[in-house]
């Protein structure tokens, strides 16, 4: 059955071979790949069925939030272009994280993805506007699935995708990964994402606290100078103005310059 | 250049010309951005029908006098049809892979002329323990394994994790311990990684210590299948199947009341804290793509772990052959630690063949039931006239002549089902438990913890049962 949407794609159109012949599901084959694509989002938004969907691989799915726990990678290719994509575990928060959470947090801060692709539940956006606004922080790449669109129409709920797109300064794909509804959009998007060569600009936080702009810049600038390489800087530096103690044991031990695998682990030894 | 600890320090300094608040005015400043965002571009209705039944659907399956019984039930149900589905199935297998797959492959052997000890070693070891692997193990996981991915499609388990985190709290554990239980019923290993939901350390480590009395894939068809030949056959006709489901029900309930009495003593005496607040989110209840769940349950887990359970069959096969095969003086060496452990098992209701079996099992759980028919069968010599020492009758009365043989009782059967309950976890599942603790300490006291406890309780049992009778 067809979704009640008027623009959506005719039966013609949903068969015509055209429509997927670019996409080629390369499931485990992630060698050589000439983009990175991470998924982050809530937890229980589906982004292990949006992975499953890209990639052809058969990742264990449930209704629950902390289904996924550690990440896994997949791969396919559009365009001639490969692309490795990163299923990462759901996180509520950039800011505090239990183990698995810590898995996705230090990915997309550190492992530098082209692409990071947030995955939302579209029948709770308000609880994941939250998650979306931090991310969009950290990256200028970032294109937004809107999944779950099936549920949100049995609820009756109203999406204004432009508005929400222009409001949030990126692309947004109403999808239902379920049913495969939306996955060609998306996957042409993350695609025009990876390749595009000027700057996309997401809307960033007015961070509307007296002198904490200047104190940003001037940590940000110390931090760079102390690890060159290091990504992030900046959201880096607000931790430390915080007085993260995890983020400032990092950067006393100079763990934060190589940070791209979990730091979970190391969390159960003090026990 | 400067050094990190310049950086820190600067930071430091910073921070105090900085509002106190900082945190909480960031997170403040994003929530009402989010807040202004969706009030701009969405708009929902104050109900809907699917919104109606959904919350219908909670107030039954979350009102503490309705739930318990329900998830019971659930629980019950599903082991009732697991038994129920496999039973002729696994009869069929058993027939085809070790009645006539066994005399056939001996067949060959001998037409070949090979050795009587490599054909003992392949053929009545490798072959015939990975031949009743499969008999026993495939029917009752290809039905249980789907059943259970519904219910967790369905939406199931964040219920049962809120109906059961009043106890859990109370104990001093975290609720979120209810999933990591329920992915232990599938594979112990899983749930121990399972655990890196919970955030607190002293929680998770409750929950990795005690996930093991969540009964795994391995040892559901160890329980099923004592308490089909010997509790069911107990029951008047007809009631056989309900019975067999009830006993297993209650070992399965039983299993989650020592890991909240397990939980609670961790949480008094060497893991003590209070219990960190658990949020947990319901998420709507989905209706499950069924013919995708089957297909992935089946493909994706039945034959894996199926896989998992001929890999260790194999050697384990060989080894048990060799064991009771290779002489020591005038008796062979699973003869000589039987006869030796027979005394010692006697007190906890089992037999030598049972530890025997455990020990060779220490890698994978599922291994236990061929390993005790085969050994039964080879040093007892029962198993029918021709050629002692090799199955060749495989129902359901023949398994049961076998064991009684070999010197079972109904006591032997309960003491078999509690001890494969309580008892060590198995060697992936240590594995697992160090690696995610990265504690030889705590892989050492999750594994002697339930053993210790299952020796007690079988001693317990078997005492009052032999007082009683």
């Amino acid at each position: 059955m067809n979704p009640p949407e008027t623009h959506a794609p005719g039966e013609a159109c949903q068969t015509c071979p055209s429509r997927y012949s670019q996409l080629r599901k390369l499931g485990l084959n992630i060698e050589n790949s000439d983009f990175v694509v991470a998924l982050a989002g809530n937890p229980n938004t589906g982004k292990t069925t949006v992975f499953n969907a890209l990639t052809g691989l058969r990742m264990h799915t449930g209704n629950w939030p902390g289904k996924t726990i550690s990440r896994a990678e997949g791969a396919f290719s559009y365009e001639e272009k490969r692309f490795k994509l990163v299923d990462l575990p759901g996180t509520y928060s950039l800011l505090s994280a239990s183990p698995d959470e810590e898995v996705a947090r230090s990915f997309l801060l550190f492992g530098q993805p082209d692409v990071t692709v947030i995955v939302a539940d579209a029948t709770c956006m308000e609880r994941n506007l939250n998650l979306i606004l931090q991310v969009l922080q950290i990256t200028r790449r970032a294109v937004l699935c809107l999944n779950l669109m099936d549920e949100a129409r049995a609820h009756g709920i109203d999406i204004d995708i432009r508005n929400l797109a222009r409001d949030l300064g990126v692309p947004v794909i109403p999808c239902a990964a379920r049913s495969n509804e939306g996955i060609p959009e998306l996957i042409r998007e993350i695609h025009t994402m990876a390749v595009r060569s000027d700057s996309p600009a997401p809307r960033r936080l007015p961070l509307e606290v007296p002198g904490l702009r200047l104190a940003l810049d001037r940590v940000e600038a110390e931090l760079q100078e102390a690890f060159p390489r290091l990504a992030q800087p900046r959201w880096v530096a607000l931790r430390l103005l915080e007085g993260d103690r995890e983020i400032i044991g990092a950067v006393k031990s100079g763990e934060i310059g190589g940070l791209a695998e979990p730091i979970g682990a190391s969390l159960l030894r003090d026990i | 250049m400067k050094t990190p600890d310049e950086v820190i320090k600067g930071a430091d300094e910073l921070r105090w010309q900085l509002p106190q608040n900082l945190h909480d005015r960031i997170t403040e400043s994003i929530y009402a951005e989010a807040a202004a965002i969706a009030d701009r571009s969405i708009t929902r209705p104050g109900s809907s029908r699917r919104l109606a039944w959904q919350q219908k659907l909670d107030r039954i399956l979350t009102n503490p006098w309705s739930a318990f019984p329900i998830m019971v039930l659930v629980l019950g149900a599903i082991l009732w049809l697991t038994i129920t589905g496999a039973n002729y199935p696994s009869r069929l297998l058993a027939t085809l892979l070790v009645d006539k797959g066994h005399a056939l492959l001996s067949g060959w052997f001998t037409a070949l002329g090979s050795p009587a000890w490599f054909q003992g070693v392949v053929v009545d070891g490798m072959y015939l323990a990975t031949a009743w692997v499969i008999a026993v193990m495939l029917p009752p996981m290809a039905i249980f394994f789907p059943c259970f991915t519904l219910l967790e499609d369905f939406g199931f388990l964040p219920r049962v994790a809120f109906n059961l985190d009043r106890i859990f709290q109370r104990v001093g554990a975290h609720g979120k311990q209810a999933l990591t239980m329920a992915m232990g019923l599938g594979c112990n290993a899983a749930g121990v990684v399972a655990t890196r939901i919970i955030d607190s350390p002293r929680e998770r480590l409750i929950a990795i210590l005690t996930n093991n009395f969540s009964l795994c894939n391995g040892r559901w068809p160890t329980q099923i299948l004592m308490a089909s030949i010997f509790l069911g056959t107990l029951a008047p006709k007809g009631w056989g199947t309900s019975i067999a489901a009830l006993s297993v029900l209650v070992v399965a309930v039983l299993g989650f009341g020592f890991a909240m009495m397990t939980s609670w003593l961790l949480a008094r005496t060497v893991l003590r804290g209070e219990a960190t607040s658990f949020s947990l989110e319901l998420p709507p209840y989905r209706p499950p793509n069924f013919w995708k769940t089957l297909y992935t349950s089946l493909i994706d887990r039945t034959l894996i772990v199926l896989w998992r359970a001929v890999v260790f069959a194999l050697p384990a096969g060989a080894a048990i052959w060799l064991s009771a095969h290779i002489p020591v003086g005038d008796q062979s060496l699973a003869e000589w630690f039987i006869h030796a452990t027979d005394p010692f098992a006697w007190m906890f209701g089992l037999t030598g063949v049972i530890l025997l079996a455990y020990i060779v099992a220490i890698p994978a759980n599922e291994i236990v039931v061929p390993t005790i028919l085969m050994l039964t069968v080879m040093v007892t010599g029962a198993g029918g006239g021709q050629g002692a020492g090799v199955m060749f009758e495989a129902d359901n009365d023949a398994v049961l002549s076998i064991l009684t043989a070999g010197g079972w009782t109904t006591l032997t059967a309960v003491c078999l089902m509690l001890f494969s309950l309580c008892h060590n976890p198995c060697s992936t599942t240590l594995y697992t438990i160090y690696r995610e603790t990265q504690s030889a300490k705590w892989t050492v006291v999750s594994a002697l913890l339930p053993l210790v406890m299952g020796f007690a309780l079988c001693a317990l049992v078997a005492a009052v049962w032999r007082w009683v009778a």
